[in-house]
């Protein structure tokens, strides 16, 4: 398997940037931005980010209507609502809204690997079976089956 | 408190001062005023009644006394007119007419004396031996030399006991003798005597030296007194009335009229305060009625008063207590917004830290840290600032759950369901503790509409510090539910060893815990203060130092809807 894609979203920049340090640290690809929009936009041109942590409590867009975006502009890529909220709904109404999972923050930095290698396994199967289907209507439509 | 005690009862002191005061004047004064007015005119129209009274009195007795002087005048004048100086002059026959006069008046008449005009008594019938008597310097002789009739003073004379003489000159061929009669002292004095009203009341008859003519029943100087003015007096008046102060018996009403065309004072005296008992009295009894009137009239005001202000005071009390309260109330709600403020701010700095700890450790992983003496220190520095970071999120998420809004969702809770459920959480924490948990529910109690995960949390709470109170120990906890009235109320008892009432009052407020450093966050109970007001309930505690503590929590039937339930954040 491929390395991970991760995406970083957070307003606090030491945050991010050490957080990428320690991912990077553990072979992954990441893309630090630094707000809602940042994402949204860099989402767009990097097709193939398979994660995106995504903080919750940010300034501008907020946690939840990123991740609306998000799905909007790439609907495969998983996303892991990262929170200091200490109310889960928040994190609870961003599953309703497609997420894959929610950490608490200060969080755990081997259950964040965990769950970016769990959302990143989620998309490539997902993505394997688009592929699949795929072959299958080129092969149909083509008349091979 | 002492202080505070001492002002609110001279408080409530003014108070009753003021009304009884109010009391008083619109009360006790109409009483008075009224009393005072009918007193007046009734003293008024008595006095008149009396004077009036004793003046009728005072007049019938003087045409008594009158018309007995004129009528022993009159039988010796006609004794005198119809029998001749001779035939008196004999004292057989004049002792005739002694007896047929006494028996005709009784012992009125005590001697009879004829008396020619050189004062020789010529003749004489009586019990004294008073033959040849001179009286040319008698006073009534003299008198009677001049005037036709003669009734004189009273006055001892040769016998030397009191009497006074009735005579009447005759002329015979101009020659002038007198017949008279000697006047028995004790009958006339009885007239006088006789005169007697209420205790004090009496009378007695002066001449115009003022020398008494009759005997007075009591002591009367005639020199003190109005006597001699009422003697000096020319008025028109049959009666005249004066009141006058004397030193030695008071207020004295005089009644006098003159007798024996102005020779005599007929004198009528009583003390005031006797002749107007009647007054006297009627005062007394209205002054004892006003007197009772306003004792009662206070007392009842005094004891009506106490009450009102007692009500007053238990309801500033109340109030009060309400205002605290609602400032305690306020202030968790302001600290509450406070700490989610801080719990955000605080949260993404920790962070960071632990995640540049974090960093490090990836760091000391690498090969040329991995032979430095120090790097398990520096493991167990690092592993430290994240054990402490984690701490530092706990916190924080307490705070939030304390201050966030109800996100929880509003669902119908079992009480007792949950309460079994929560001591079946709590049974192996229990055992270890060496505590055992008893609950008494009552059956069938309503459903209530809470959110599960707090009045879980609430419960877990509680049970919780009572299982951490008595750890050393050990001991019992009980839990009872009732319904009463329109809530439910749960009690969790421990018998620990109690909370200091110092810090009873605080119990509820953020931060603040007795547990060591580190072992509480001292936000648990403030976390149950806000889920039960925000639930419409309360919470309460009472305890008693080594005997216990009791958590009492009411929940509300029906769903608590105001605008306290947004009241923090």
């Amino acid at each position: 398997m491929d390395k991970p894609f991760v995406m970083l979203v957070d307003d606090e920049t030491p945050f991010v940037e050490t957080l990428l340090k320690r991912l990077e640290k553990r072979e992954l690809n990441v893309l630090p931005t630094f707000s809602g929009q940042e994402a949204i936009e860099k989402l767009g041109k990097n097709r193939n980010i398979d994660v995106v942590v995504l903080d919750v409590k940010m300034p501008g867009l907020d946690g939840i209507e990123t991740l609306k975006e998000m799905k909007k502009v790439n609907p495969l890529t998983e996303v892991i609502m990262l929170t200091g909220h200490a109310t889960v709904e928040t994190a609870i109404e961003g599953m309703k809204l497609g997420a894959f999972d929610y950490l608490m923050k200060p969080c755990d930095i081997e259950k964040l690997m965990q769950k970016v290698e769990e959302a990143t396994g989620e998309k490539r199967a997902h993505e394997e079976k688009i592929r699949e289907a795929r072959v299958k209507e080129a092969m149909s439509k083509h008349g091979v089956a | 408190m002492y202080n505070g005690e001492k002002r609110r009862s001279s408080y409530l002191m003014l108070f009753i001062k003021n009304r009884i005061g109010t009391v008083l004047i619109f009360s006790v004064m109409p009483l008075i005023l009224v009393s005072g007015i009918i007193l007046y005119q009734f003293k008024a129209s008595h006095y008149e009644k009396i004077h009036a009274h004793l003046g009728t009195l005072v007049k019938k007795h003087k045409q008594n006394i009158d018309s007995f002087l004129n009528e022993k005048l009159g039988d010796i004048h006609f004794i005198a007119e119809i029998y001749s100086f001779h035939e008196l002059g004999n004292e057989t026959f004049l002792k005739e007419k002694l007896e047929t006069l006494q028996q005709a008046y009784g012992p009125v008449f005590v001697d009879l004396g004829v008396v020619n005009s050189h004062g020789v008594q010529v003749a004489y019938a009586g019990p004294f031996k008073l033959g040849k008597a001179v009286y040319s310097d008698a006073d009534w002789f003299k008198e009677a030399m001049k005037r036709e009739y003669v009734i004189s003073d009273v006055f001892l004379g040769l016998r030397g006991l009191p009497h006074f003489i009735v005579a009447v000159r005759k002329s015979v061929n101009g020659d002038q003798w007198v017949l008279r009669a000697t006047i028995d002292f004790a009958a006339f004095n009885d007239l006088v005597e006789n005169i007697r009203i209420g205790e004090t009341g009496f009378a007695f008859i002066l001449n115009k030296e003022g020398d008494f003519q009759t005997k007075p029943l009591m002591d009367v100087i005639p020199e003190k007194g109005p006597y001699m003015d009422l003697l000096e007096s020319d008025t028109k008046e049959e009666v005249q009335i004066v009141e006058k102060e004397d030193e030695l018996s008071g207020n004295n009403i005089y009644v006098s009229a003159f007798l024996k065309n102005g020779d005599w004072l007929l004198v009528y005296q009583q003390k005031a305060s006797d002749a107007f008992s009647a007054f006297t009295k009627a005062l007394r009894v209205s002054v004892i009625i006003i007197i009772l009137g306003s004792i009662g009239t206070i007392a009842l005001a005094f004891v009506r008063f106490k009450n009102m202000a007692h009500h007053m005071e238990k309801a500033e009390h109340e109030r009060r207590l309400m205002n605290e309260q609602i400032i305690e109330t306020g202030k968790l709600a302001v600290v509450g917004e406070l700490a989610a403020g801080v719990a955000h701010e605080i949260n993404n700095p920790v962070a960071i830290m632990v995640e540049e700890a974090g960093w490090i450790e990836d760091l000391l992983e690498e090969e040329e840290f991995k032979e430095s003496e120090n790097i398990a220190e520096f493991r167990r520095a690092l592993k430290q600032i994240n054990t402490q970071g984690k701490r530092c999120k706990e916190i924080t998420q307490k705070l939030l759950s304390f201050a966030r809004k109800t996100d929880s969702k509003i669902q119908e809770v079992q009480i007792n369901e949950l309460i079994e459920e929560i001591i079946t959480l709590s049974a192996q924490r229990a055992k270890f503790s060496n505590v055992t948990i008893g609950c008494q529910l009552q059956d069938g109690l309503p459903v209530i509409q809470g959110a599960h995960t707090e009045l879980q949390q609430v419960l877990l709470n509680l049970i919780n510090n009572a299982l951490d109170a008595m750890e050393k120990g050990g001991g019992t906890i009980d839990i009872k539910t009732r319904l009463n009235k329109d809530h439910i109320v749960v009690e969790i008892a421990d018998n620990g060893p109690g909370i200091a009432s110092a810090n009873l009052k605080r119990i509820f407020e953020p931060f603040f815990t007795t547990k060591p450093v580190g072992k509480g966050t001292g936000l648990g109970l403030s976390i149950c203060y806000g889920i039960m007001k925000r639930l419409g309930g309360d919470i309460e505690v009472q305890s008693v130092i080594d005997k216990g503590t009791i958590f009492r929590i009411n929940i509300p039937l029906k769903k608590y809807i105001g605008e306290k339930q947004d009241l923090i954040m």
